[in-house]
């Protein structure tokens, strides 16, 4: 049985509900940070019908082969991360959202040659939305973040100000609100790139 | 920059990659049957070429796997990108520019 407990946003030394929103419509870049995510790494081997199919029963998504591609659905999104390697994410905040969701992965894979870790903890989610939001990004980071290379539904691994991120772009670029990207970064880094993005975003602001 | 093909993510930054130095360099079967300059010669001595070097790259802040390199030392061509315990693809080994 695990122990429910408070999990403390990674950002919240930073008051961030506390600020003032209004301006943020219309913004051409906008930064919040996500609920903790409920994370669980997968590892498996993708040649194996029996692995494909449990998965896809325990996520609801069957889990994307092709590379730096996401299968999502309402409740959760699945990133790849390499040709053995996924990354299962729901931004459910309830306590034991993630021990379920791993629970849920290891009875379905109990007959399979494969490893479900839970990762959420060391997490933070910033995202990061708005006409400009690509540019901020493309300021310290060499994805090709243009719409005819990258769209909604892309993730990849990468780094932004030498910090390690997974993105996954949630919006397209046509969306009204602009583009927008979940960044994941460590836990212990989300600080720093926060401040990083705040700065980056600067030059964008009451354009 | 290098643009490097990760032969799982596709063209990728150089700044996203670590370098592994020389591949196919075999583990001696009976390290306690060699010499001293037998063992040094493993552990420590590599090609230089000028020209094209056979080497690892993982891609550390990608997806972290590695594959091997066929590069041009001179032009930092990449010429061939293939599975690690893949036998290297054939190549003009004394090309020269
Ligand atoms: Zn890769």
């Amino acid at each position: 049985m695990v122990e429910s407990y408070l999990r403390q946003s990674a950002l919240a030394h930073l008051g961030l509900e506390a600020r003032d929103q209004s301006g943020q419509e219309g913004a051409q870049v906008r930064l919040q940070e996500k609920v903790l995510p409920a994370a669980v790494n997968l590892r498996g081997d993708p040649s194996d019908e029996g692995f494909l199919a449990a998965t896809h029963q325990a996520l609801g998504v069957a889990l994307p082969l092709e590379p730096n591609r996401v299968e999502s659905s309402e409740r959760i999104a699945v990133l790849w991360l390499g040709p053995n390697e996924w990354l299962a994410v729901s931004h459910d905040d309830e306590p034991t959202a993630e021990s379920r969701l791993a629970e849920r992965l290891r009875e379905a894979l109990a007959d399979s040659h494969a490893a479900v870790t839970e990762v959420g903890e060391s997490l933070a989610c910033i995202h990061i939305a708005g006409p400009r939001a690509a540019d901020v990004i493309a300021k310290g980071c060499p994805l090709d973040l243009h719409p005819g290379a990258f769209t909604a539904g892309h993730c990849a691994q990468s780094h932004i100000a030498k910090t390690a991120v997974t993105l996954h772009q949630v919006d397209d670029a046509g969306a009204a609100a602009g583009p927008g990207y979940d960044l994941y970064t460590r836990r212990s880094f989300s600080d720093y790139l926060w401040r990083w993005l705040s700065d980056a975003a600067r030059e964008y602001l009451g354009a | 920059m290098l643009l490097i093909p990760c032969p799982y993510c596709g063209l990728r930054s150089e700044t996203e990659f670590s370098n592994g130095g020389e591949a196919h360099i075999v583990r001696p079967e009976n390290p306690e049957a060699l010499s001293d300059a037998e063992w040094a010669e493993f552990v420590f001595l590599r090609d230089n070429p000028k020209g094209v070097l056979l080497e690892r790259w993982n891609h550390a802040q990608g997806c972290r796997r590695w594959f091997n390199v066929a590069r041009d030392t001179v032009t930092y061509e990449i010429l061939a990108v293939y599975p690690m315990g893949a036998a290297p693809p054939a190549l003009d080994r004394r090309r020269v520019v």
